[in-house]
């Protein structure tokens, strides 16, 4: 039988961790997880990995596959050379928890304060009609399992460790979601900006190539949501408008395209 | 022995975030209650998530025939009559308030051509019933309440494992776990706890399951004296990946056969019209032509006279037919059947099923859209579950409740596609309620028996002290074994009971198990638990499976191949006993009788 050589990252928090080889007979189709599983079952029963459903659908099983974000589960042994060591190592965006770990927590506190979905109060559900064309985009950015490769290959939180001034892709992606919901009325637009730091991004697109559900997290999400922000602060004619009207929030960014019936 | 552990006291815990658990801590919030929500790996990642083909409601938007009592009456006949009928009627009428719910709360559904919220056929359904979005409707759902329970600042604890439950004499007081990233230990008081913890399908082989179906809430309400219902019958879903070996057993959605997929043997042969069942085959097209008919309104989104095709069938007997065809030689090259979806556009096929699409294209180097898959069955549901309350989910233990997966009852012999999500946020809706109410009702929290917590305590750091020793994954790995060749699609006596003899012989074996490492994050040791757990669950299947000499539903037996009237009202019942597991019967609650005309006139 074919052997891979992983090199996989060990280490606590505290300790300087270290790659270890493992040797690990091949059988077809299998992928990096499986390669990491067959290590526990056999070699290193407490290897720290996470993973649920081994189907590419709940994204805990991220990694740095030879240095790039993907999800382990996903990530076949045959994409590599024979003979080349495959080397896993964890998120580096987040702290480690331990081997290939990490401390994603901060994610859910960035997602908590995001102002949640708001239904108009005076639309019954019973008068909801959508056209599946206009969820389409939104239904995209739903198809997000969650998994922060994007987070952790997005170089403003790779450099910002400690202090991140920047909410990231993975939760621009949701506040598209929210914002272009067919029934939503909230308004994030501030949130995007101040505490969201939305400027902080400079379109890279290092977080699309990444991202196991093909979602265009710049081109859909992003860009969209930098042109609301934008037209709200920065855009004369809007600013002279919303003082002609005297209130700050009346069109929310959602309310355009959402309110017809 | 100075106490320093860390507390957590709440009104009502619920342990488990999949749909039943954040459904029940939802509404538990909404009566007033202060709520804990546990789960062993992160929010948002529990087996909900995993869930493709979609949430069974008579919304009637795509048959304007179907009605609550024509899904309450589909539920029943999949299950053999062995449901609790008020179950199947609470879940029937209140299944379409909770989908529509979850669009409230900002849920994005697939949408008919007039805008509403478009619903596709499944095995067993008369109507096209599931709401769904894509073949991704778990997330859209786990994700939906998630943001919802959030939203409402319900406490969330998650990678921490329940390992035990504490209890006095007359009710359960609390919750004893442990914190997977440091291993340190933490108590839950509480006044009631919610179980919703999903099933047990990693006690198998070949399972669709995740690593976190190791029966955690079956075990732990057992040993907590509360009782299992129905616990032989499993899920074999029909169609799950056969190669390669990495991803053997992993779920192919009868979202598939929904679309109109069709079964053949490795002859070619539509093999699923010679199984039939007599009584039913009125229900499916007569001919190829027929069915072809039926998928192309299907499509559309249109209805049709026409009858669906024979793949529909309930899941159970595809099973076996796919079984039997493999085993009698027709099968594939690596022991599976052909489903082919490839004829249909394959606009369509990447549209309606793009995971599936994409599962293939990503795992196996196939293209569904040119050509078939090759499925077997998989080990992928328990019907059988913890006792419960069909109106408030208590179960027979005071101050624990339990809703979801882990709960039995709703599904009977045979579980519907689509009839799991539905039962989540039904009874999750009313166990949160039902755990609400009573925790509102009990004058304040119980005292913690700290005998209890040091016994669990020790029970945590005992395999530390024995390394070298017996190996967790060996004991699992002759386990699955044992549970996949002896209690799997076709049982016999003989099986049973060696299989029984070999779980007894694993469990003497348990208490030698030792680990190496430390406590933080160490999965050999979360191994040690669940293995547990595996063994009181996978006992309860074997002892129940052999107790029922007839085959019904999901419990095919080789030695009693035929349904047994004098087993026909009768639900099996498990309990903890002094000598172990027991096993007994009750029987199944009467169907009310403004009911019966339902059940009767099909
Ligand atoms: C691949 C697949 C596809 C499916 N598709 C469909 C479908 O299309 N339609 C349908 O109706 N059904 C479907 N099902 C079935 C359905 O998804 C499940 O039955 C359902 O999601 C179970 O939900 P639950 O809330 O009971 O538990 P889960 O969602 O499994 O959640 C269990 C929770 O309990 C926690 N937990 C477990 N043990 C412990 C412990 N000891 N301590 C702390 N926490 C613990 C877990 O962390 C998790 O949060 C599918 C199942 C699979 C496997
Ligand atoms: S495009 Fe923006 S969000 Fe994406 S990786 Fe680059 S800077 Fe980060
Ligand atoms: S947007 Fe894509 S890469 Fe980012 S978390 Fe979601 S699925 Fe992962
Ligand atoms: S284990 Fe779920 S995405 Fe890899």
């Amino acid at each position: 039988m074919p052997e891979a050589q992983l090199r996989v990252f060990r280490g606590s928090p505290g300790s300087s961790g270290r790659l270890v080889d493992y040797d690990v007979p091949v059988e077809e189709g299998m992928v990096v997880l499986d390669a990491l599983h067959w290590v526990q079952a056999h070699l290193a029963p407490d290897l720290a990995v996470r993973w649920n459903c081994k189907a590419a659908k709940c994204g805990s099983c991220g990694a740095e596959v030879n240095g790039r974000p993907r999800l382990t589960c996903k990530t076949r042994l045959s994409d590599f050379a024979e003979g080349e060591p495959i080397t896993v190592e964890p998120m580096r965006a987040f702290p480690l928890v331990k081997d290939l770990v990490v401390d994603v927590s901060w994610n859910y506190e960035v997602n908590r304060r995001i102002p949640p979905f708001q239904p108009p109060p005076d639309r019954p559900q019973e008068t909801w009609r959508w056209q599946q064309e206009d969820i389409e985009r939104v239904q995209e950015f739903r198809k997000c399992i969650e998994c922060f490769l994007c987070q952790d290959v997005c170089h403003v939180l790779r450099n910002h460790e400690t202090e991140r001034p920047f909410m990231g892709p993975r939760f621009l992606v949701r506040a598209a979601g929210l914002e272009m919901h067919p029934m939503d009325t909230a308004d994030r637009t501030s949130h995007l900006k101040d505490e969201g730091g939305i400027g902080f991004c400079n379109i890279t697109k290092c977080c699309t190539e990444v991202c196991p559900e093909h979602i265009k997290i710049t081109d859909n999400a992003i860009i969209p949501l930098k042109e609301r922000v934008a037209d709200r602060y920065y855009d004369p004619i809007q600013i002279a408008w919303r003082k002609l009207r005297g209130r700050g929030s009346e069109t929310g960014p959602a309310a355009d395209d959402g309110n017809a019936p | 022995m100075k106490e320093t552990i860390e507390r957590h006291p709440h009104d009502v815990l619920v342990v488990g975030a999949g749909g039943a658990g954040l459904r029940a801590a939802i509404e538990a919030a909404d009566q007033g209650a202060s709520v804990g929500l546990v789960c062993k790996s992160l929010l948002g990642k529990a087996h909900t998530v995993m869930a493709e083909g979609g949430v069974a409601a008579a919304l009637a938007h795509v048959a304007p025939a179907d009605s609550w009592q024509v899904h309450f009456r589909d539920t029943m006949v999949g299950g053999k009559l062995l449901n609790n009928p008020r179950m199947a009627e609470l879940h029937a009428q209140e299944a379409p308030d909770r989908v529509r719910e979850l669009e409230r709360w900002g849920a994005v559904f697939d949408r008919t051509a007039d805008g509403r919220i478009l619903q596709r056929p499944f095995g067993g359904h008369s109507h096209p019933r599931l709401a769904h979005v894509g073949d991704r409707t778990g997330l859209e759902m786990i994700r939906t309440l998630q943001d919802r329970a959030v939203g409402a600042g319900i406490a969330v604890y998650m990678e921490c494992t329940i390992s035990h439950l504490l209890t006095q004499p007359d009710r359960v007081t609390g919750a004893f776990g442990y914190w997977r990233a440091t291993g340190r230990p933490v108590v839950f008081p509480a006044k009631t706890i919610v179980l919703a913890t999903g099933g047990v399908g990693r006690a198998y082989q070949v399972s669709s399951n995740s690593w976190e179906y190791s029966g955690d809430g079956h075990a732990l309400a057992c040993l907590a004296g509360a009782e299992l219902l129905d616990m032989e019958f499993v899920q074999f879903h029909p169609t799950g990946m056969v190669w390669p070996p990495g991803v053997k057993g992993l779920l192919v959605t009868e979202a598939v056969r929904g679309e109109g997929g069709i079964l053949r043997n490795k002859d070619g042969e539509r093999f699923m019209w010679k199984y039939l069942p007599e009584d039913r085959r009125h229900e499916y097209a007569a001919t190829d032509e027929e069915a072809t008919t039926w998928v192309e309104a299907q499509s559309a989104a249109r209805s049709t006279d026409a009858r669906r095709p024979p793949e529909l069938s309930t899941r159970d007997n595809v099973s076996r037919a796919i079984y039997t065809e493999v085993r009698e030689g027709r099968g594939t090259e690596h022991g599976g059947v052909f489903l082919d979806i490839s004829y249909l556009p394959a606009e369509h096929v990447r549209r309606k099923l793009p995971s599936m699409y994409e599962q293939f294209k990503e795992l196996a180097d196939v293209d569904i859209t040119t050509g078939p898959m090759e499925v077997g069955p998989t080990t992928h549901y328990i019907m059988g579950g913890i006792r419960v309350d069909a109106d408030t989910g208590a179960t027979t233990r005071q101050g624990l409740f339990a809703a979801g997966e882990v709960a039995g009852g709703m599904h009977g012999a045979n579980r519907l596609g689509g009839n799991s999500l539905s039962d989540l946020l039904v009874f999750g809706q009313r166990t949160g309620a039902g755990a609400a109410a009573a925790a509102a009702a009990a004058p304040e929290l119980r005292h913690i028996d700290p005998i209890q917590v040091r016994e669990a305590e020790r029970d945590l750091s005992a395999p530390f002290d024995r390394p070298g020793r017996a190996d967790p994954h060996r004991l699992h790995e002759e386990l699955q074994s044992t549970m996949q060749s002896q209690v799997g699609i076709f049982r016999t006596e003989a099986d049973l009971e060696e299989a029984i003899r070999r779980i007894g012989d694993l469990r003497s074996r348990w208490p030698d198990i030792g680990i190496s490492g430390g406590r933080p994050y160490n999965p050999g040791w979360d191994l040690v638990f669940e293995v547990r757990n595996m063994l009181i669950v996978s006992e309860a299947i074997a002892r129940s499976a052999l107790q029922r000499r007839e085959s019904r539903g999901a419990h095919s037996r080789l030695d009693y191949t035929e349904p047994d009237p004098a087993w026909a009202r009768l639900n099996s019942v498990v309990r903890l006993a002094d000598d172990g597991l027991e096993v007994t019967t009750a029987s199944v609650p009467e169907l009310p009788d403004e009911l019966r005309p339902l059940i009767e006139t099909e």
